[in-house]
């Protein structure tokens, strides 16, 4: 049964290095610690050159100026163990977490799928690249063997069944002890590694040729156990990983943001990586939650101000409604789009999108126009971003079916229009259940190609159709039906009746609507929602007026409860 | 015969620069584009429908029918499955007109333009000035118009694009620049987009392939009363003694001028019909 493990060497830098992948040319060298007390955690092989080495302090890092120096960041380097997993995940679905740096994975029955072992083990290593992440991939026929030779040769290793022994034996005895074991556990293998030293073990191959018995007698079950390994002879029972589905990205700034415009270039490889890492597990983004740690200074908050003044972010009290719900979720209350209070150091924006998708791009035009409608308010200093998984959606495509809009597209071009209209100016309409002018609704729109109804919807269909008055078929008629085109707001109008009827009607707002009444029908009496607060008792008329273009037909309405008149709109 | 070079080879022969010339009579023609259902008969039966990929111009006053045959036409192109897209210039579209036109609202995207931009605001004083005011929410409309339809026709995949800008007045509508016509005659063209304006004037000049004016038969609108189901075609003069609650508006009957068809040079010529209105059916059932 064949096991592939796949091993992230250095792994605190190579964390670093995918946050950061324009370092990867450069000296690094990652710091713990609260300053001062600073100190040299990990290196990578450029800083190891020039003489960098773990334990120093910062002071003296700092003097070889062509270093970067970074501080170590535990959202990085649970967002690269993630990756791992995830890189793991997409090959086979019994993974074992043995690691932060290390993922084991059983390859039995993948032969036929992917093709020969070593194919799947080049696969692994470019797809862990793409990733972010430059690791070793190993595979064996047990999962001791393929871990030791993960972590002890570079790139991709592919050992023969039988062949475990005389492939591994030139690795040094380090590679058995994992990097991340507790002092104890250090301590003791130290104290292990000193002993074989000594007796000339200094390689897996002399460990293995050592005499059984006598191993036994002087290291104990320990001992035979580390000769197994040595050997390739040992396998653990995998304990497979059942990972939950977070995909999580974060940022920790070292100095504040202030502009949109870096902004966007950092969310955009945070994108990458999100839409990477759900690539590799076949899955889309349903949704994207963006939190932006704010920096408010009580002690600078002035000089913070300026800065935000000069640079071009605006002002949290500049934001047009903090609590303005965004064109994507304007419609679900419970989802809104929420605008931190004053002085929380939180800034959150979800964005829902009608579909999965899976653009990065895309992604990032949305959140870009999203921010520029809805400004954070202050320096930026932590990002985090994360992606609600959901099934790419599958659509099958019809020479006969109608086109519809690219919903990646609309998408796009929806927070367009929502920028330049506002955000509840566009969509499309749902009627409500009411008789009260303007009884409507403004929902997202969603080209969806159509769906079969089930029975209990075109029933349904049906029933509405008869009940509602408005509702006639056109196709069946094969007439038009008069529209009403309204004016928002009515105009308010002087009218002069006579005979208790509009006789006379004068609008001030628009010249065409006035004159006197040529012909008039009603007036029809409405009333609803009496039993609230926002009660409305009307009656309608319609006229005809003569203007320069001929005969015009209007609504006019005169409202019971406030007494006025107004021209609601007109008949074309 | 066997020494018979083909024209194309023969320009090859004569400069081998010419070989990427297409002589005019190889010129492919342009096909004729495909016609789809106004949702009117009598429009169909003049114009031979509306035409994909093309931009078609409804002009007319007040009380013409424009808005109905919108109506009807967007109603014809949901039902068929097409997703349309309306850009209301001035906000004017009554839903309940457009349910009782059986619009699939699902498939019609609704954008609102109007003064209340996010991108523009006016001091107190501009808004003191009704008139230069007016003029200025003229042009704001105008511009977000224009913008909306270059964004809605990049984007694609709509079956109609309306542009409702029947309440604009005509020389705010003349202002816009004929190179934005053509523009989206040629963002149009390779599309199966029925592309529609209202207006009250022609206003696209040549961009335009097909150009319809409406107007209401007036005096002609108007039942005798309640009582009589059938529509009568009575002057408004005639029945102004009978009590107005014992009248009731219940069609609009309209006349429609074919201006200009550049598809298959249709004659000009006019039709008449009539749009009801949805009571009217109410109360006939």
């Amino acid at each position: 049964m064949p096991f592939a493990c796949i091993y992230v060497p250095n792994f605190v830098v190579a964390a670093r290095l995918r946050a950061e992948p324009e370092l990867r040319t450069q000296a690094v060298a990652v710091l713990e610690g609260k300053p001062p007390l600073e100190k040299v955690w990990a290196v990578n092989e450029k800083a190891g050159r020039i003489g960098i080495a773990p334990g120093m302090t910062k002071a003296q890092a700092q003097l070889c100026w062509e270093l970067a120096l970074r501080p170590r960041s535990d959202l990085q380097e649970s967002g690269a163990h993630a990756a791992l997993l995830d890189c793991a995940q997409s090959f086979s679905p019994r993974v074992e977490d043995s690691a932060c740096d290390t993922a084991v994975l059983d390859l039995a029955g993948l032969e036929s799928l992917w093709r020969p072992l070593p194919t799947i083990a080049h696969r692994m290593f470019r797809r862990a690249a793409d990733l972010g992440l430059v690791v070793n991939v190993a595979v064996a026929a047990s999962a001791d063997a393929a871990l030791l030779a993960a972590r002890g040769f570079p790139g991709v290793t592919v050992i023969p069944l039988g062949k475990e022994a005389e492939q591994l034996g030139p690795l040094p005895l380090e590679v058995m002890f994992a990097d991340g074991l507790s002092d104890t556990q250090k301590e003791q293998s130290q104290q292990l590694l000193a002993t074989l030293d000594r007796w000339g073990a200094r390689n897996l191959r002399a460990l293995a040729a050592l005499p059984e018995v006598a191993l036994s007698e002087r290291l104990g079950q320990a001992g035979l156990r580390l000769q197994h390994r040595a050997r390739g002879t040992a396998s653990h029972t995998l304990v497979p990983l059942e990972p939950a589905l977070v995909f999580e990205e974060a940022m920790e700034l070292e100095h504040p943001i202030v502009l949109l415009e870096p902004l966007a270039f950092l969310l955009n490889r945070l994108l990458e990586q999100l839409c990477n890492r759900l690539a590799v597990r076949a899955l889309a983004a349903q949704e994207l939650r963006l939190t932006l740690e704010l920096d408010y200074r009580a002690g600078a908050s002035d000089e913070s101000d300026d800065l935000i003044e000069n640079r071009g972010i605006p002002r949290e009290s500049d934001a047009p409604h903090h609590e303005e719900k965004s064109g994507f979720v304007q419609n679900a209350p419970h989802n809104n789009q929420h605008f931190s209070s004053t002085r929380q150091n939180r800034f959150c924006r979800t964005l829902r999108l009608p579909l999965p998708m899976l653009d990065a791009k895309l992604f990032l035009k949305l959140l870009q126009l999203d921010l520029n409608a809805h400004p954070p308010g202050a320096p930026i200093v932590k990002i985090h971003l994360a992606a609600e998984p959901s099934r790419p959606r599958s659509a099958q495509g019809g020479l006969f079916r109608p086109p519809s809009p690219e919903p990646e597209k609309l998408e796009l071009t929806l927070a367009r229009i929502a920028g330049l209209v506002g955000e509840n100016k566009v969509g499309s309409l749902e009627l409500l259940d009411t008789y009260r002018r303007e009884g409507f609704r403004m929902r997202r729109f969603v080209a969806q190609a159509e769906q079969k109804k089930s029975a209990t919807g075109q029933k349904h269909d049906a029933d509405e159709k008869l009940n509602s008055p408005w509702l006639t078929d056109t196709a069946e008629t094969k007439s038009a039906i008069t529209a009403l085109r309204l004016f928002r707001p009515p105009l308010h109008a002087t009218v002069t009746l006579h005979d208790r009827q509009p006789a006379l009607v004068v609008c001030g707002k628009k010249k065409d609507v006035q004159g006197n009444v040529l012909w008039k029908a009603g007036p029809w009496h409405i009333s609803g929602d009496w039993w609230e607060r926002e009660a409305w008792a009307r009656e309608e008329w319609d006229i005809a007026l003569q203007n320069e273009n001929g005969v015009a037909l209007y609504r006019l309405v005169h409202d019971l409860l406030g007494g006025a008149w107004f021209v609601e709109g007109t008949y074309d | 015969m066997g020494n018979f070079l083909h024209i194309s080879d023969r320009f090859t022969a004569i400069d081998p620069r010419l070989a990427g010339v297409t002589p005019a009579s190889r010129l492919s023609v342009r096909p004729a584009p495909e016609m789809v259902f106004s949702g009117i008969a009598a429009i169909d039966e003049l114009t031979g429908g509306l035409p994909r990929g093309c931009l078609t111009e409804i002009c007319g006053p007040a009380s013409s029918g424009r808005t109905a045959l919108l109506l009807a036409a967007l109603s014809a192109a949901t039902r068929r499955g097409e997703f349309c897209a309306l850009v209301d210039a001035s906000d004017a579209l009554d839903p309940q007109s457009a349910a009782a036109a059986s619009v699939q609202f699902e498939r019609l995207l609704w954008i609102r333009c109007g003064e209340s931009s996010p991108q523009k605001h006016f001091s107190t004083r501009q808004k003191a000035d009704s008139k230069r005011n007016e003029g200025r929410n003229a042009e704001n409309r105008l511009e977000q118009v224009l913008r909306i339809t270059d964004l809605l026709l990049e984007s694609g995949g709509f079956g109609m694009v309306a542009l409702d800008l029947a309440d604009l007045p005509p020389p705010a509508a003349r202002r816009i620049p004929l190179a934005t016509w053509f523009r989206f005659r040629r963002a149009v063209e390779p599309t199966s987009t029925v592309l529609l304006t209202l207006e009250q004037q022609p206003i696209a000049g040549s961009c335009s392939s097909l150009v319809m004016k409406l107007h209401a038969d007036s005096g002609c609108y108007l039942s005798k009363s309640p009582l009589a189901f059938s529509p009568g075609r009575i002057p408004i003069t005639e029945i102004s003694h009978v009590p107005s609650h014992a009248q009731l508006l219940e069609q609009i009957e309209i006349k429609a001028e074919l201006i200009r068809s550049r598809l298959e040079g249709k004659p000009v010529g006019s039709v008449a019909f009539a749009s009801r209105t949805a009571w009217a059916d109410v109360k006939a059932g």
